[in-house]
């Protein structure tokens, strides 16, 4: 049986590799390689470096995998009190900020995807021109001590809660819901709160949670701002205190007479910093990614 | 349902149309708060630019001088700064364009020629993930790593020349100009060829399969199927990606320079809105020349992205608006 079988198979044609399509092959490869690594290996030699003696990464021993591994440095790191007081900031302006930042997009955004909502054309214009348009720095910082932004948490909430891009994304998203779902609800007498509420939030989950993390990563990640309107230490965020640590280098002071004979230095309790600014994001990163790549493909291009 | 379709498309008066609207208004009210407190209100301040601006009187206190500010900006004693800030800006925003804006687009079509998924979505995965770091982060890193005597770069390189019996003088990475706009440029690309490449990978993705299978039969090798099916069928995609890349060439992002200049370098890396925050900031600050600064850069950023989109619509179907 088998060899009858083997008699009536047609030999696939395989198709020739050309030459020149093997050069191509060998050439992608190795660019994407290339490139993946470089995008990796920062953050493995980072965090290779937080555990690793700090007289070995000082030396440069530590390549890839840590050297003479030990928490010591995470030590240091977490033993600060500013770092904590920091930390709790930074997910206080995330959480809070994230929240306001969608009670006032998702329902303005609703109202935005009505075409027959009169003001529609001119808040469309509106706030494609806050996103090309920008007062200045100076303009902006008398607006926002007038009201009373500088060193006011709730202020800076609420300062900070509209990005006109985020809302334009909604909308967008709010539009691509079937108007027969409205219409039947029209009918049987539910009104726009309604609507709002039983229809458009429940369908579009998965729209709402992309938003929402663009929001939140912004304020995970903001920094300017921050750093100009919030004076006192207990009230800044993390990559404020992250800056001032590792980039005006306040960390050399501080560790100066200590520094000498110990399992950590400069760079690795610079690199624990980092990793324990970063670890949260990293953690849900594998989970949010699709958001972020839905966000991007349905707000993309317009804007 | 066709009535109520009806209703819906005609005119209503502006009572009936309040008393089926009002609910929206309300919906959005919170938001045109915002817009008026925070996006329109500062828009006043820009005033100061003609102003000889003191800050106890405010701005109905201050001497309203005309064009002065712009003038000193531009012809005063300090203009070599303003250009030089204006020049930097443009050569950096040309450095993105020239080789951070092709980035993304290769990679898009390499990755877009990878048959296997999953290799696909390691690579995804892992060239997306710098998007999400924070500028200070990065910078922070990027500053350690360039550091003399430690840092990994000198380090690194010391021991490479070591190989070669060379000997190597450590590189001021930080403290020498001429390193800058590589510096900015490049680590700009890292962080955000991956994730700009979405936009062109799913633009790919839209391409016809049988395209591709045509021209496999035809013989075509995959040079050329790039050359001729997916370059034009992303085309539309990267003109106008390019028309918004032109359009910012004025807003360049500033925290990055902000964390990564320190005054040795100025000379490469002051630009516009950097200038226009020292201005605002140093001991002996100048109101009035920041804001003729910024109004100056946002008059010019805002009319670039109106003609870019111009010219956008007139050449391909795309458009901002």
């Amino acid at each position: 049986m088998k060899k009858k079988n083997n008699e009536f198979k047609i030999k696939p044609r395989k198709m020739k590799k050309k030459g020149s399509d093997l050069v191509f092959d060998f050439v992608k490869s190795f660019i994407l390689v290339v490139f993946t690594i470089a995008c990796l290996y920062p953050l493995i030699y980072v965090i290779s470096c937080s555990l690793s003696n700090g007289a070995a990464v000082d030396a440069g021993k530590v390549l890839l995998l840590p050297k003479g591994i030990n928490l010591e440095s995470f030590k240091q790191v977490l033993t600060d009190k500013q770092f904590w007081i920091s930390y709790g900031n930074t997910i206080f302006y995330t959480v809070l900020g994230s929240l306001f930042s969608m009670c006032v997009s998702a329902p303005a955004a609703y109202a935005l995807s009505k075409k027959r909502f009169g003001a529609r054309k001119v808040i469309n214009i509106l706030l494609s021109f806050t996103m090309w348009f920008s007062p200045g720095f100076i303009p902006l910082y008398l607006n926002y001590s007038q009201l009373g932004t500088v060193n006011n948490r709730w202020m800076i909430l609420i300062s900070f809660g509209i990005q006109a891009f985020n809302i334009i994304l909604l909308r967008n998203y709010f539009e691509s819901v079937p108007k027969e779902m409205e219409e039947s609800a029209n009918v049987d007498g539910a009104n726009d709160f309604i609507i709002f509420t039983k229809i458009y939030l429940p369908l579009s989950k998965a729209s709402l949670a992309t938003v929402w993390l663009y929001y939140a990563m912004g304020r995970w990640n903001a920094y300017f701002w921050s750093s100009i309107l919030i004076r006192d230490m207990d009230k800044i965020p993390l990559q404020v205190y992250l800056k001032q640590k590792i980039i005006d280098q306040s960390i050399v002071a501080e560790f100066a007479n200590a520094i000498a004979g110990q399992q950590y230095s400069y760079n690795t309790i610079i690199y624990a910093m980092v990793v324990c600014s970063i670890i949260p994001v990293l953690c849900v990163y594998p989970f949010i990614q699709k958001f972020f790549v839905k966000g991007v493909m349905v707000g993309g291009v317009k804007g | 349902m066709k009535k109520l379709k009806e209703q819906n498309k005609k005119k209503l008066g502006f009572k009936a149309a309040w008393l089926r609207d009002w609910r929206l208004w309300v919906m959005i009210t919170p938001l045109l708060i915002w817009l008026a407190l925070f996006a329109f209100k500062p828009l006043t301040g820009m005033s100061i630019a003609f102003l000889k601006y003191n800050p106890f009187k405010g701005i109905s206190g201050s001497k309203f001088i005309g064009f002065e500010n712009f003038t000193n900006l531009m012809f005063g004693p300090s203009s070599e700064y303003f250009w030089r800030a204006f020049k930097n800006t443009i050569i950096l925003s040309g450095y993105g364009i020239i080789f951070g804006f092709p980035a993304p687009i290769i990679l898009a079509i390499l990755l877009h020629e990878v048959s296997k998924n999953s290799r696909k979505k390691i690579v995804q995965t892992v060239t997306y993930a710098p998007h999400f770091l924070s500028e200070v982060v990065v910078c922070g890193v990027l500053v350690t790593m360039l550091a003399l005597n430690t840092g990994l770069f000198n380090v690194a390189l010391d021991k490479l020349f070591g190989l070669f019996g060379v000997d190597f003088n450590q590189i001021q990475f930080m403290a020498e100009s001429k390193y800058f706009r590589a510096i900015y440029t490049l680590s700009g690309i890292w962080k955000e060829a991956g994730f700009g490449s979405i936009v062109f990978f799913s633009a790919l993705c839209g391409i016809p399969e049988e395209l591709y299978e045509a021209a496999k039969v035809d013989g075509a090798s995959r040079i050329k199927r790039i050359l001729h099916i997916s370059i034009p069928g992303i085309t539309p995609t990267i003109v106008i990606m390019f028309i918004i890349k032109i359009g910012k060439i004025l807003n360049l992002g500033y925290e990055k320079v902000l964390l990564l200049y320190n005054p040795s370098i100025y000379d490469k890396a002051d630009i516009l809105s950097t200038y226009i925050y020292r201005m605002g900031v140093q001991t002996n600050p100048n109101y009035g020349m920041s804001t003729a600064a910024s109004l100056f850069n946002s008059l010019i950023g805002f009319a670039l992205v109106i003609l870019a989109n111009r010219i956008s619509k007139k050449f391909s179907e795309t458009a901002l608006w």
